[in-house]
């Protein structure tokens, strides 16, 4: 300790004082020092997972806000607040309560509709984090675990908006209740009874709100925050990711640290956030409960759609034929299953399940274990960006299907005909969307290729002495240049025997993917590439240095 | 009365009975129909009215309606659609329609309201049907919005939408958004049911309930929205698109400030 020492540190300014003595009673230095030289590399497409976080962060406050004056009871009574068009109507207390929120509690409205518009932003924030993460193969080998956390967390994003926009017991919340409730009961042999369990009894009962309540202000949150903790402790143990670039290799981190750059912006843009969030809270209406009326089974009006992240499934559901070309409600001993329910699920299933077991797909695929700090560009990993546009296109197509009774009435056309469209797109865009996404990112591979070779087109033409005219490439900066040659080159892998000399069905089915995903590629250009094509460019002053043997691998 | 009871067992009684049943039954639900109309045909036209809206009947719509409206394979029968039918698809511009396709569509009126009223007239003589409504059901004042509210929640969002913003039905048609539609216009719509939408008459939904259900829409429409601005008041559908697109479009942009100026 100290004391044995003939020197202690003795802080000059109040601040400095106060630091000293926290910092010496728990030792917070170290941590500060390792934390704040933590490093970040800057690009803007790294900060959607911090947008999640802040919209996240605005959730926990607004609903706190919302707790303290929602009633989460389905007892009948009348409403006497001083919203004109419901007074003296029968409603829920949770119905009540929320038009009281809305009308009745001073600043309820702006906060109500600050958390709703949160939660669309936070489940939107989420979606372009991860789509960004695929997309750049920030997934690779040390973060797979990670992106499994990263997919839960989308998952709970979703389970807490449904929860959420479940609770105020109006109308469309009740329709999307009642669709759940009937998905659950299409479930085979144990349907009815999860339905039950979940409803205490016959839908609607009167358990589902305080049972939802709980989950949703309770349970839901906390796992939310746990994962969030984990998710971000794996950020600070594997270190960001970085784009290609000069100086930047798989063994360093190249950016700004925490403290303080990072510190400042990171807690700036939570306030630039707060701001966005609170401006469009403040201006623009979102869930108008009181449109829609109390709960009542009985009607389903016009453009019922849920909360834009539960919209694939409704449309799903929207896409399905109800009896063509037979009848989709089987009966197998005497148990109904109601296919046209269950059927429009699976496929979504499928898409979850290769979403979540992508990076060890692609990792069996490629044979591919190394470890990868640097990410992708998008188009230099043809084959996987082309998957995922597949994936998000099928999802569009879905998510499209549930707001086809807009697009027909606000484009005047006819909403059978916008569900047979979106039927065939249904099958037919995701692999259109593989093809084209395909060609588009071996285009731009060739375009890198040519202009790593031969340097950017100026548009100037000369005319050489003996009559040839030529136009001026102008070289690339070897800065520039590094970001077009560093990527991986996957190539084909075929399939190979295993110990005992066998090429196994599975191995065979690798190699065929293996085949449909490479076989088509462009090479980074090679160091020998480059000198040969500078030479053959000799004559346009193309500066090739030794250096070039180092940046281009 | 006793020879009657004799007779109880005669192979025909069964008959008989069961004409008299269908005699009660017809002569109640015609007693029960007859009460809406005759509450309804109050306006008077006057036999200049009538001969003028005969010629302009004549000229604008006997082409596919037929000479004497009696409807042909272009055009229905308007014998008994009554001044009220008239007075919403020629007064709103639905009719004369301007060419086929699912629904008739609303558009500029073409005529001037008398000249509507002379048609109303007319057509108000090929067969006893509504009126148009009496002032004193148009009333906003007079209405409850609350009980509208009720009456519109149960009988008309499933097809208008909860905030009467319209909606689609199959095949191209729709039903419109009921914003800016004159009230005696929403009130004819009711009770006649044109287009695809069904008739809600007075037994069904009673003038003075009609009265609030206009006086709730037209609260819909005057009250500013408490929320700030309704995105069209198409729900999640709208709600979620204004996410992507501009919500989006300005953390993006934030994102792209922020890091572009590295320290």
């Amino acid at each position: 300790m100290s004391t044995s020492t003939d020197y202690e540190y003795k802080a000059q300014t109040g601040t400095g004082r106060i630091a000293n003595f926290v910092d010496t009673r728990v030792g917070m230095s170290p941590i500060v020092k390792e934390f704040g030289r933590k490093i970040f590399p800057d690009h803007w497409s790294f900060m959607f997972g911090e947008v999640a976080l802040y919209t996240f962060v605005i959730l926990l406050l607004s609903g706190t806000f919302l707790a303290l004056w929602f009633d989460p009871s389905m007892a009948a009574l009348e409403y006497e607040g001083s919203y004109v068009p419901m007074q003296g109507v029968e409603m829920s207390a949770a119905y009540a309560s929320t038009l009281d929120i809305s009308f009745d509690i001073r600043g309820g409205l702006f906060l109500r509709q600050l958390h709703h518009w949160s939660a669309l932003v936070f489940a939107a924030a989420v979606s372009v984090h991860m789509l960004r993460v695929f997309f750049t193969g920030a997934f690779r080998r040390p973060r797979e675990l990670n992106w499994l956390v990263g997919v839960g967390l989308f998952l709970l994003a979703i389970v807490a908006g449904f929860t959420g926009y479940s609770l105020p017991d109006d109308v469309l919340s009740g329709n999307g209740l009642r669709i759940a409730d009937a998905i659950l009961k299409a479930i085979p042999i144990v349907g009815a009874y999860l339905s039950m369990f979940l409803f205490g009894g016959e839908f609607p009962g009167h358990d589902i709100i305080p049972r939802l309540y709980i989950i949703h202000v309770l349970l839901i949150p906390a796992v939310i925050l746990m994962l969030i903790v984990v998710h971000l402790f794996m950020v600070v143990v594997h270190k960001h990711t970085q784009f290609p670039g000069p100086g930047r290799t798989e063994n360093n981190v190249v950016g700004f640290p925490v403290g303080p750059v990072y510190a400042a912006k990171a807690g700036g843009f939570f306030f630039i956030v707060f701001g966005i969030m609170a401006l469009m809270a403040g201006t623009t209406t979102i869930n108008a409960i009181w449109n829609y009326g109390p709960y009542d089974p009985s009607p389903v009006q016009a453009g019922s759609q849920p909360d834009w992240y539960m919209g694939f499934t409704d449309g799903a559901v929207r896409l399905m034929p109800g009896t063509w070309p037979w009848n989709w409600e089987w009966t197998f001993w005497g148990m109904s299953i109601p296919m046209n329910v269950l059927l429009p699920m699976v496929p979504i299933m499928v898409l979850f399940a290769l979403m979540a077991a992508w990076p060890w797909l692609e990792r069996w695929v490629t044979k591919d274990n190394r470890e990868h700090h640097i990410l992708d560009r998008p188009r230099n990993a043809p084959f996987r960006t082309a998957m995922g546009a597949a994936g998000v296109t099928f999802y569009t197509v879905m998510l499209v299907a549930a707001s086809g009774d807009l697009i027909a009435t606000h484009f005047h056309v006819s909403l059978n005909d916008v569900i047979y469209w979106l039927r065939a797109a249904y099958f037919l865009a995701p692999i259109l969307a593989f093809i084209i996404t395909r060609r588009i990112c071996l285009s731009l591979q060739r375009k890198d290729r040519e202009i790593v070779l031969h340097g950017r087109e100026t548009g100037r033409v000369q005319q050489l002495p003996h009559g040839e005219f030529i136009e001026v490439h102008e070289p690339l900066d070897e800065y520039k240049r590094y970001r077009l040659v560093d990527f991986p080159d996957y190539q084909v892998q075929p399939p190979q025997p295993n110990g005992k000399g066998r090429i196994t069905g599975t191995e065979k089915l690798r190699g065929r993917l293996s085949r449909w995903f490479f076989e088509d590629r462009v090479a980074p250009v090679t160091p020998a590439e480059l000198e040969a094509a500078h030479h053959h460019h000799e004559a346009e002053a193309v500066t090739a240095g030794p250096q070039d043997r180092e940046l281009v691998r | 009365m006793k020879a009657l009871s004799q007779q109880r067992r005669h192979p025909l009684a069964v008959l008989v009975l069961m004409v008299l049943a269908l005699l009660l039954t017809g002569g109640l639900y015609a007693v029960a129909t007859t009460t809406n109309e005759a509450k309804a045909q109050t306006q008077t036209y006057t036999a200049q009215d009538v001969e003028e809206g005969q010629k302009l009947f004549l000229a604008n719509c006997s082409t596919c309606h037929g000479m004497d409206g009696a409807g042909t394979p272009s055009g229905p029968s308007l014998v008994g659609v009554g001044a009220a039918a008239v007075d919403f698809q020629v007064g709103t511009g639905r009719m004369p329609m301007q060419m086929n396709g699912p629904q008739a569509e609303k558009k500029p009126v073409q005529f001037d309201d008398e000249q509507v009223q002379q048609l109303a007239g007319y057509v108000a003589t090929l067969g006893a049907g509504p009126n148009v409504p009496e002032q004193e059901y148009l009333d906003v004042a007079e209405g409850n919005a609350a009980n509208g509210a009720k009456v519109f929640l149960a009988n008309c969002a499933m097809c208008h939408n909860a905030a009467g913003a319209g909606g689609a039905l199959t095949r191209g048609k729709y039903a419109p958004s009921l914003m800016e539609v004159e009230e005696k216009h929403i009130y004819e719509a009711m009770q006649t049911g044109p287009q695809n939408m069904p008739v809600f008459n007075d037994a069904n939904i009673t003038p003075e309930e009609k009265r609030d259900v206009i006086t709730y829409l037209k609260t819909l429409e005057t009250a500013p929205s408490p929320g700030g601005f309704a995105l069209g008041s198409l729900g999640p559908v709208s709600e979620g698109l204004f996410v992507w697109s501009i919500g989006l479009a300005v953390i993006i942009g934030f994102t792209v400030w922020l890091t572009s100026r590295s320290a």
